[in-house]
């Protein structure tokens, strides 16, 4: 288990030596109020065991129905997908024993998935250009998430060595699609950008189709990489292995990147790569060997006998179809245009997920330059900080909006304008409230400011000297003193404007 | 089911078997079940030359399809309820053995 | 009353506590009474629930004293077989894995009981997760058949129908998966009905084989069946395999017992050979019975019927391995760890190894197997397809008649004991009851005398085409009728005293 002596290979070695094939699996939990079998509320980070019944607890006797909204969603996922959608199909039980599951076995879909066949084209911008990489998806199918188990004692609080574990079963049972891809071949040395970009471009398209709130931290949206490598192009696939905990577009770039380079190194060395699953490592950036599962090649699937064939009616799939959103990469071309900006300024706004932030502050008024400016400045620099997303700030685009039509209208400078940020994001209020409430309008009398500015000079005797001797640059040091004294409430033109006029310079000769 | 052969069904096949359902058999108790299944077996065993290829599978009693929920909250069991049958709890939670594979 | 309460039929019951004649909690105890002073020979409970049965009884009582409208069964006690979940009552399907557990919610048909006003008793004894044909594979001992307590009373409802029998409750709930409710019928002489697949809700019912198990009525009478039928069945939102479309109607059916001009068919592979003598002569005297009543007796033929057993002990066996997986040790039930610091597994085996017994354990073992990669499609792959060829047999059969017959059982009840060890034998006794389970369609086992060589009940199938249980009614009873007169009696009656 231990993995300190895996070797790795320089990555420029790896990527001229070998052909990397990606396989992609994601979960997502869909935002459906309840599970996928029972009435049980799906809402996160309520109280251990308050969110379960006799279904999802398994208990003798229970007995599950399906979710209408949850077919709908994995309907109008496998059509955003590009996906054909089966006209009949089924659960399936995979069956193998683990604490968290509590009918030891899941009800899945295993030979008759309910969307197949489909693909997405996704846009890559490598060093050498953006390419469109049309990344083909094998099925995408219906399932249930499992229990929470926390590890208690044991030295490192991971699960070898524990003691014994703790289950919550809140999350036993919550809606599941797995978007399984075909193997994604020729990406070559671009095939860490690939992986997060095709995860990227899957996740704006179901983000615009409102299914889920794909978020990677809290699991909503989980991401498993199978990676194998190969001589050439040309050649067999390789033993792959599939990578799992990749919790974070960065991680998941980081794990092919790394895996790639862990490969490299056993095959350069004349060694055959393992079959298993591995285990990324955030904190030492570096996979780890998970278990050689047992019961894993026989998970002994039958058709779940408790529920019935699910048989999409044509009718049914075309009154999905049009509840479809436009296509997140047409809106992208669509808005690129309108916007008149480069590829590189687009790709900042997309891979910050602020495209439809900004286009709805676009929307509610502001310049489309400004809502740019504020939404991948400042609000991107406090989303950073706190480690959340964008859309998930206390701040609506509508209130950024806001925000630049007063700096527009010279109510607030850029400094006043990052307070009034502060505020909203703090709760106190809309930025006109939060203006009010912290008396924060650029100061328009002159009066106020005259008197900072004869009080700064009057304790910088040697300035006025500097600028009645031809040194304006010198009124800079007065500016600061009354931006300072005005507690940035000044217009820093204004004052310069009425500090030149107090201790008018020499003419230009 | 008359005077059917046996099928032959090796000890450690019975324990590999017995692994995948979790139930811990010492080698009295795979010895009796090998000889009993290989029995069962020699008689169930006609079933693969009665049905054609092209004659479907039944997984159903019913014609039926399409039998789903609309997406209402239902009221939960209270997590005292939910743990009331438990062997060991703490914190709220199913208290379990220690876990040696990562799933 | 000095009249003995318990051997009234369950129609009577409910028309004297509606009448006010007799109250509920009288019948209750009368009951409680009879448990008491036979039930440590039959041993057809394995929990009696006192308190709460006095409780409904009080409750029915008091409305009626109300003046509120009783349902059709009010005040009538009941024997629940102990695989269906009742809210803080112990529920273990005769199983130690299980032992204890109170479930935290009650199965649809325990709330359509209690909501009609019936008073459940308590749990009766069953083969371990009603796997068997004789209630010896209980973890808590055998049940006795009330005939002949050295005799199986059947399984695996035999707990159900010995109540019955033994007059500690004038209603019974089984559970039939391959003959459950029917064979424990036929061998202690009762009536028991398997309802269409779908008729009854399974939510609550502890999941042998899914696609086969049906919950129904046992009773001593053919009305009194279809007023429990009409008070379970009917659907239910909490099973995606509920019927939506109405029951008939099953009382109506029972009352009208004419079977003049309908075609009743004896099914050519379900009898001859294997069956003992006693059992085929009571059978051939009741089809001439029912061609006295002045039904048109005809002979199908069922080809695929001999398979049906065998594509049974895949089925069942591959979707038991499954539903059984629950019973780790881990959320309820036995826990068995050790002092070893065992890990989840280890206690996960030692748990099911010590919770489960000798039948459980073969059918797990055996349904790992069908279900194995490699082997589904010639195990359990092909048993779906012999379903499909039983189900043709079925539609190909009722385009020849109404219904069909046979014998429930091949033998009267056999000694306890004999087939213990013999798997393949006690199998044997499913065979005619099996090929309902497998199409899905109705069945009732109802009693048609004593087999002359070992004066032990023998039981007649009744089989319908599906969601056509009225006919069972109505065929049923009209046999019923024609025998009563011929006994002079109920059968029952000649039961040996306790």
């Amino acid at each position: 288990m231990t993995s300190a002596a895996d070797k790795v290979l320089p990555y420029d070695e790896v990527s001229a030596a070998y052909d990397p094939v990606l396989g992609l699996e994601v979960h997502v939990e869909l935002g459906t109020a309840t599970k996928m079998f029972c009435g049980c509320s799906t809402v996160f980070g309520a109280e251990p065991n308050t969110q379960t019944c006799p279904v999802c607890l398994g208990l003798p006797g229970s007995l599950p129905v399906v979710n209408a909204m949850a077919i709908e969603s994995a309907i109008r996922i496998g059509l955003a997908l590009n996906c054909q959608i089966a006209t009949w199909c089924r659960f399936a039980r995979k069956n193998y024993f683990y604490p968290d599951m509590p009918k030891n076995f899941q009800t899945s879909q295993y030979d008759e998935p309910i969307c197949f066949d489909g693909y997405l084209d996704v846009d890559v911008d490598t060093a050498e250009g953006r390419r469109t990489v049309r990344v083909e998806i094998e099925r995408a199918h219906m399932e249930e998430d499992t229990g929470k188990t926390l590890h208690h004692g044991g030295a490192t609080g991971r699960i070898h060595g524990a003691d014994y574990s703790l289950v919550d079963y809140n999350r036993a049972g919550i809606p599941l699609i797995e978007i399984v891809t075909k193997p994604v071949p020729g990406a070559g040395k671009f095939a860490p950008e690939v992986a997060r970009a095709y995860v990227t471009a899957l996740r704006e398209t179901l983000r615009s189709l409102e299914v889920s709130d794909l978020k990677m931290e809290q699991g909503s949206m989980r991401c498993d990489v199978n990676l194998s490598l190969r001589a050439a192009p040309e050649a067999p696939l390789g033993t792959r292995t599939e990578t799992k905990n990749d919790n974070s577009l960065r991680s998941i770039e980081r794990a092919v990147r790394y895996e790639m380079t862990r490969q490299g190194a056993v095959l350069s060395e004349g060694g055959s790569v393992l079959q298993e699953t591995r285990h990324w490592h955030e904190d030492t950036g570096i996979t780890t060997s998970g278990r050689v599962k047992s019961d894993a090649d026989d998970y002994r699937y039958f058709p779940e006998p408790d529920l019935l064939p699910i048989a999409p009616s044509p009718e049914w799939v075309e009154q999905l179809r049009a509840t479809l959103p436009e296509s997140p990469a047409v809106v992208r071309a669509r808005t690129q245009v309108a916007w008149g900006i480069s590829d590189f300024d687009m790709l900042a706004v997309t891979s910050a997920g602020a495209l439809e932030l900004v286009t709805a502050t676009v929307a509610a008024g502001a310049d489309q330059a400004a809502a740019r400016k504020w939404w991948l400045g400042e609000l991107a620099r406090v989303a950073n900080e706190r480690s959340v997303e964008l859309a998930d700030l206390a701040i609506t685009p509508a209130d950024v909006a806001e925000v630049e039509s007063l700096v527009v209208s010279g109510t607030l400078n850029d400094t006043l304008a990052r307070q009034v940020i502060e505020g909203v994001l703090a709760g106190e209020g809309t930025p006109s409230e939060v203006v009010a409430a912290r008396g924060l309008a650029v100061v328009r009398d002159d009066a106020p400011l005259l008197a900072a500015i004869d009080e700064a000079l009057a304790s910088q005797p040697d300035v006025a000297e500097k600028i009645r001797g031809g040194k304006v640059a010198a009124a800079g040091a007065i500016v600061g003193a009354v931006m300072k004294a005005t507690r940035g409430q000044a217009d820093a033109a204004r004052v310069r404007e009425l500090i030149l006029q107090r201790i008018p310079p020499p003419p230009d000769p | 089911m008359a005077e059917p052969a046996p099928i032959s069904i090796s000890r450690d096949e019975v324990a590999h078997l017995a692994h995948l359902a979790r139930i811990d058999l010492d080698d009295d108790a795979l010895e009796h079940y090998a000889e009993q299944l290989g029995v069962i077996l020699g008689a169930v065993a006609e079933v693969a030359q009665v049905a054609a290829a092209d004659v479907p599978a039944t997984s159903h009693p019913l014609p039926m399809l399409n039998v789903f929920r609309d997406d209402v909250v239902s009221p939960c069991l209270s997590a005292e309820q939910a743990l009331s049958g438990a062997p060991a709890v703490e914190d709220h939670r199913f208290r379990v053995p220690r876990i040696l594979d990562v799933e | 009353m000095s009249e003995d309460l318990t051997r009234w039929d369950a129609a009577t019951t409910a028309s004297a506590v509606a009448a006010g004649k007799v109250s509920a909690v009288e019948v209750t105890l009368a009951h409680l009474d009879r448990i008491a002073s036979v039930d440590d020979r039959v041993h057809a409970f394995l929990h009696v629930d006192t308190g709460g049965a006095l409780a409904a009884a009080g409750a029915v009582d008091k409305a009626r004293a109300d003046g509120e409208r009783l349902g059709p069964l009010a005040g009538v006690p009941l024997a629940l077989k102990d695989i269906v979940a009742t809210e803080g009552v112990p529920t273990t399907c005769g199983s130690r894995i299980l032992e204890g557990w109170r479930p935290p919610y009650d199965a649809t048909i325990t709330t359509r009981l209690k909501d009609g006003g019936v008073v459940i008793l308590g749990k009766t004894n069953m083969d371990e997760f009603a796997m068997g044909s004789s209630t010896e594979h209980s973890a808590f001992g055998p049940t006795h058949n009330p005939w002949d307590l050295d005799r199986i009373p059947g399984g695996s409802g035999g707990g159900s129908a010995a109540a019955l029998a033994a007059f500690e409750a004038p209603l019974a709930i089984g559970t039939d998966t391959g003959g459950s409710i029917r064979q424990p019928a036929a061998v202690t002489g009762t009536v028991g009905v398997k309802p269409t697949y779908g008729g009854v809700s399974r939510y609550g019912i502890v999941a042998l084989a899914s696609s086969l198990d049906q919950v129904g009525p046992c009773a001593r009478t053919v009305l009194d069946a279809a007023l429990l039928h009409t008070v379970i069945g009917g659907h239910d939102p909490r099973d995606s395999t509920s019927i939506a479309s109405p029951l008939p109607d099953l009382v109506g059916a029972a009352r009208r017992a004419d079977v003049r001009g309908m075609r009743i068919a004896v099914v050519r592979e379900l009898g001859g050979e294997g069956y003992q003598a006693g059992v085929r002569q009571r059978f051939d005297e009741a089809v001439e019975a029912f061609a006295t009543l002045g039904a048109e007796i005809v002979e199908v033929s069922c080809p695929h019927f001999p398979y049906a057993l065998a594509a049974y002990y895949l089925i069942l066996p591959s979707e038991c391995s499954s539903n059984l997986a629950r019973f780790d040790g881990m959320r309820y039930g036995l826990r068995v760890a050790g002092d070893d610091d065992p890990s989840v597994e280890q206690v996960m085996g030692r748990t099911r190894a010590a919770g489960f017994g000798a039948e459980a354990t073969r059918r797990i073992i055996l349904g790992t197997y069908a279900l194995s990669a490699g082997y589904y499609d010639a195990y359990y792959g092909q048993a779906q397809k012999v379903r499909t060829l039983i189900q043709r047999d079925f539609a190909a059969a009722f385009e020849q008649a109404d219904v069909l017959i046979s014998p429930t059982a091949p033998t009267t009840a056999f000694k306890l004991g004999e087939k213990l060890d013999d798997p393949l034998a006690m199998y044997l006794n499913d065979v005619a009851t099996i090929p309902c389970n497998l199409a899905g369609n109705p069945g009732m086992s109802l009693p048609v005398g004593l087999a002359p060589e070992d004066g032990l009940p023998v039981g007649l199938q009744i089989m319908a085409p599906a969601m056509a249980d009225d006919r069972l009614y109505n065929v049923g009873a009209a046999l019923e009728a024609v025998l009563l007169d011929r006994w002079g009696g109920p059968l029952l009656e000649e039961v040996p005293s306790l």
